[in-house]
């Protein structure tokens, strides 16, 4: 009953605030300064901070020349997964989305798998699955695919894929199928109403989600660190010269990172805004109209071989490759490594404390993302500052989502260090804030522009206070895409490796340590990398189905 | 150019009969609408004939072809979306232009195609214009003139005036049927609007839960309705229940609730069955109480409302039931409420139907 009394004062008193206009723009200006502070201008600025170390590397023609190569094949590999994640993801949509067999809601389910798997995980598993004597290179008499340029892209394609079929499933459903069927009415065969209407009309969702796998290319680490074997991306790149440099050479360390990083920094905002002011304007090839041609491929028989390689791709590329590492998990399960991780002894110590590390970071980041992302969502959904403002942040916000993540580390790092006071774990919460933070205010935008203005119109004339309106119309409205950017954000910061790896020295996450033992940095059996990244996926697996069951037909208007 | 014909066709979604074996013939060059209550499978029977969706079980024929296993895109039907589904990233032109660019027309052909569907529907000089530009009028028109140069025989129009204000439909409607007219086109046209049906078709089905109740002009339906269901959907009626006193080959005498004995006509009904009476409002006159006559009904007014043209009376009923009449007002007595009337009609102008199982209101609820 008290409880009652005082959850209602509560709200009473937030209602009253709520109403005044100075306590609702403090909140406001709040989220917006948190924003500038915490997240937008530390990895900004860092680099600046050491801007002068940068002639280092000029001095050294050698490593420059290393640099430049890294950072170049970073950025080839992004743009051609990418585009292969788009040409395999999109036909994968369509059968998730399309298609009648009541198997493809399971198919779904699986598309999401290789999400959550922990990128060091799938790393260590695509390297047995395509390098180890166990994998499909058994099948052909040694090592199919060494570690190397092929077995990167396939890694990147394997964790960007899911995103692709993401992005495009949603758009799928929310697609107006009439625009298609009036094609099919108008004497357009299946394949020619697709190129010409759907495609274009879905063009902004594509753009999207090509501009999504191609940031998540770019960042990834933990798992490249795993696969590249003597390649290095930009990444790559930067770890390794941490591991030659830091300690023997620090400025010429600082110099080489300070370069990498801003190249990799400028020249993928620059591919950003390239595709989104000229993606844009891009015109799919829909002009040409080849009625008999496209009408063979429209045929039962075309179909059904395209949804075969699309199945076939997704098991053999994508899904086995991901979940490989089950083997050896399941192999330690009967043999002495079980018994020796859960006494905790050797080096199983380290990994149950990286283990509390990475979730008490992940529970922690979600719930401030959740903070001080929500009022930043409102105010861009809703312009509450004018519609320049909202767009100028709308932009903004994303930026630190195509920073590749490990520049976005090193420079956080320059940045804190000025502030010796700020403990080691505090900064990996900044890094993996700023990492994250885009996800949550995307989805909530997102969410918050599909709620009519109506709705709050027609609470507040029924006599609700702005804060009824937010809590009993906006929120109740938007609990499923809370709860799903809440997932995504918890997901990303368990995977997260560059940016960690770049801001700490003493502190390790599960992905930290994943990736120093398939490195040897710490030795350990395969049977023990089994187990730890077994225990990973079984947790990361047992998190997202909770979360799923919890919000299972929720918050679905 | 063909009939239109379906043949015993079924069409389930899931659990839920969206169609139960429906026959029906729409024939050359007619004007046709399917009129019912939303959920009735209209639609859904228009989509199939379209192709957009395939049937459980049944036959679909344009001409003398089979066509239920035949495309969309190869049945030369031309398909009204009731949102106009207009390409959004296409300009005026280049929808128009879709149809004989998909279809492989020779250019200069097509070019002269489209000009003169544009000419068709006044819209030639908003040619550049992209749909988010247009108004909902020249929306609707742009639809029909892209169905048409497609090389459409046959129109298919799913609610097409349903997203339009009442104004620009009441024009709009006759534009259409003028258009298929002049063009000998057939036309099949979906809508839940009686008055919209009953002013452009010339002949209506009329479809409740899956099945075509009656098909039939205009007039047809509204003098002769087969069911208490088209009786009650097509204009207005008044219900009187009551039980068969006389049954004499057809010709009724029954006796109301409360007491009142009518003579009507009406086949297939027996001594003491139960019995409703249909009468149309317009069918009523309206009489002193010292009225002496055939089928009389005593009642007081219970409201007046005018009309301009008509005025409507609420008459209640000795036995309690209300029943509407309308008159014109300028060639009417006046009547004012609480006056004692008697009500009298013509036995041949209304229609008996026997009490139906599901009981009054089932039957006749939308």
């Amino acid at each position: 009953m008290r409880k009652r009394v005082n959850r209602r004062k509560i709200n009473d008193a937030l209602n009253a605030l709520s109403s005044k206009k100075t306590p609702k723009y403090i909140t406001y200006l709040a989220a917006i300064l948190i924003f500038l502070a915490l997240i937008l201008l530390p990895p900004i600025l860092g680099i600046f901070t050491k801007f002068d170390t940068i002639q280092q590397i000029f001095n050294q023609p050698a490593l420059m020349n290393r640099a430049l190569i890294a950072i170049a094949n970073s950025f080839i590999i992004a743009l051609l997964v990418s585009a292969f994640d788009v040409i395999a993801g999109v036909p994968m949509a369509w059968l998730i989305t399309r298609g009648k067999s009541r198997w493809l809601s399971i198919l779904d389910t699986l598309a999401d798998i290789p999400f959550i798997v922990p990128t060091a995980a799938l790393g260590y598993s695509l390297l047995l699955f395509w390098n180890g004597p166990e994998g499909i290179s058994a099948l052909f008499g040694g090592s199919l695919i060494s570690p190397g340029w092929l077995l990167i892209a396939l890694l990147h394609f394997t964790f960007s894929f899911p995103i692709v079929v993401r992005v495009m499933v949603g758009a799928l459903l929310d697609y107006k199928m009439e625009f298609e069927r009036a094609s099919r009415t108008l004497g357009a065969s299946p394949f020619t109403a697709v190129r010409t209407v759907t495609m274009p009309i879905l063009r902004p969702s594509l753009i999207a989600s090509y501009i999504l796998a191609f940031a998540r290319s770019l960042s990834e680490t933990g798992a490249t660190f795993i696969v590249a074997g003597l390649l290095e991306n930009g990444p790559v790149f930067l770890q390794n010269i941490k591991n030659e440099l830091a300690v023997s050479n620090p400025s010429l360390y600082e110099g080489a990172t300070v370069f990498t990083s801003l190249v990799l920094i400028v020249v993928s905002l620059a591919i950003f805004a390239f595709i989104r002011i000229f993606g844009s304007r891009l015109r799919l090839p829909i002009k040409g109209f080849w009625p008999s041609f496209e009408r063979k491929l429209s045929y039962k028989k075309a179909e059904a071989s395209r949804n075969s390689i699309t199945l076939i791709v997704f098991f053999l590329i994508v899904l086995i490759p991901s979940l490989f590492v089950a083997l050896p998990a399941f192999e330690a399960l009967f043999n002495p490594t079980l018994s020796e991780a859960f006494s905790g002894s050797g080096i199983w110590s380290v990994y149950w404390q990286s283990l509390v590390v990475s979730y008490a970071l992940a529970g922690i980041v979600t719930l401030l993302s959740f903070v001080i992302g929500l009022p930043m969502a409102l105010m861009i959904a809703r312009k509450r500052f004018g519609r320049l403002t909202s767009t100028t942040f709308d932009i903004l916000v994303n930026v630190p989502l195509i920073v590749p993540s490990i520049a976005l580390g090193v420079s956080l790092k320059f940045f804190w260090q000025s502030f010796a006071f700020v403990p080691e774990f505090l900064l990996l919460v900044f890094a993996h804030l700023a990492i994250t933070y885009p996800y949550f205010v995307r989805s909530m935008t997102a969410a918050f522009e599909r709620i009519s203005l109506d709705m709050e119109e027609a609470a507040r004339t029924l006599g609700a206070k702005p804060f009824d309106v937010f809590r009993t119309i906006m929120l109740p409205l938007t609990k499923y895409s809370i709860l799903s950017g809440a997932i995504i954000v918890f997901t990303r910061s368990v995977s997260e490796t560059g940016a960690t790896l770049a801001v700490v020295t003493t502190l390790q996450t599960a992905p930290v340590v994943i990736v120093n033992w398939v490195k040897q940095v710490v030795p350990a059996t395969p049977s023990d990398i089994g187990l730890g990244c077994g225990i990973l996926i079984v947790l990361s697996l047992a998190i997202l189905l909770t979360l799923r069951f919890v919000t299972r037909g929720k918050g679905r208007y | 150019m063909p009939d239109v014909r379906v043949v015993n066709l079924t069409k389930k979604f899931g659990d839920i009969v969206a169609l139960d074996n429906v026959n029906l013939t729409v024939h050359d060059k007619e004007y046709f609408s399917l009129l019912g209550p939303s959920g009735c499978g209209k639609t859904t029977l228009l989509r199939l004939i379209a192709g957009l969706i395939e049937p459980d079980s049944g036959e679909i024929y344009i001409g003398d072809k089979r066509v239920d296993n035949v495309p969309p895109e190869d049945r030369e039907i031309g398909f009204v979306f009731q949102t106009f589904a207009l390409f959004p990233h296409m300009t005026v032109w280049e929808n128009v232009n879709y149809g004989p660019k998909v279809k492989n027309f020779d250019e200069k052909e097509s070019e002269t195609i489209v000009h003169e569907v544009l000419e068709l529907v006044k819209l030639h000089e908003r040619l550049s214009a992209y749909p988010n530009e247009l108004s909902g009028g020249m929306m609707q028109r742009i639809a029909v003139a892209r169905a048409l140069a497609a090389g459409a025989k046959i129109l298919l129009l799913d609610e097409p005036l349903g997203q339009l204000d009442a104004k620009v439909r009441n024009e709009i409607r006759y534009e259409m049927r003028k258009m298929a007219k002049d063009l000998n086109l057939t036309a099949i046209h979906v809508t839940h609007d009686q008055s919209e049906a009953m002013s452009i078709s010339d002949r209506i089905a009329v479809m409740k839960k899956g099945k075509i109740v009656q098909v039939g002009t205009p007039q047809e339906l509204y003098m002769k309705p087969n069911s208490l269901f088209v009786a009650n959907f097509i204009g207005e009626s008044n219900f009187l229940e009551g039980s068969v006193a006389e049954a004499n080959n057809g010709s009724l005498v029954i006796e109301l609730r409360g007491g009142a004995k009518v003579h009507a006509f009406g086949k297939g009904l027996a001594k003491d069955e139960r019995a409703i009476v249909v009468i149309r409002p317009e069918v009523l006159t309206v009489e002193k109480p010292s009225y002496q006559g055939k089928n009389m009904l005593r009642g007081v007014v219970e409201k007046i409302s005018f009309e301009g043209t008509f005025i409507r009376y609420v008459i209640r009923l000795e036995s309690e039931d209300v029943v509407i009449v309308i008159k014109p007002s300028l060639t009417e007595r006046w009547f004012d409420i609480g006056d004692s009337i008697t009500l009298s009609f013509e036995s041949e102008k209304v229609h008996v139907f026997a009490y139906p199982e599901a009981g009054l209101m089932e039957e006749i609820s939308v």
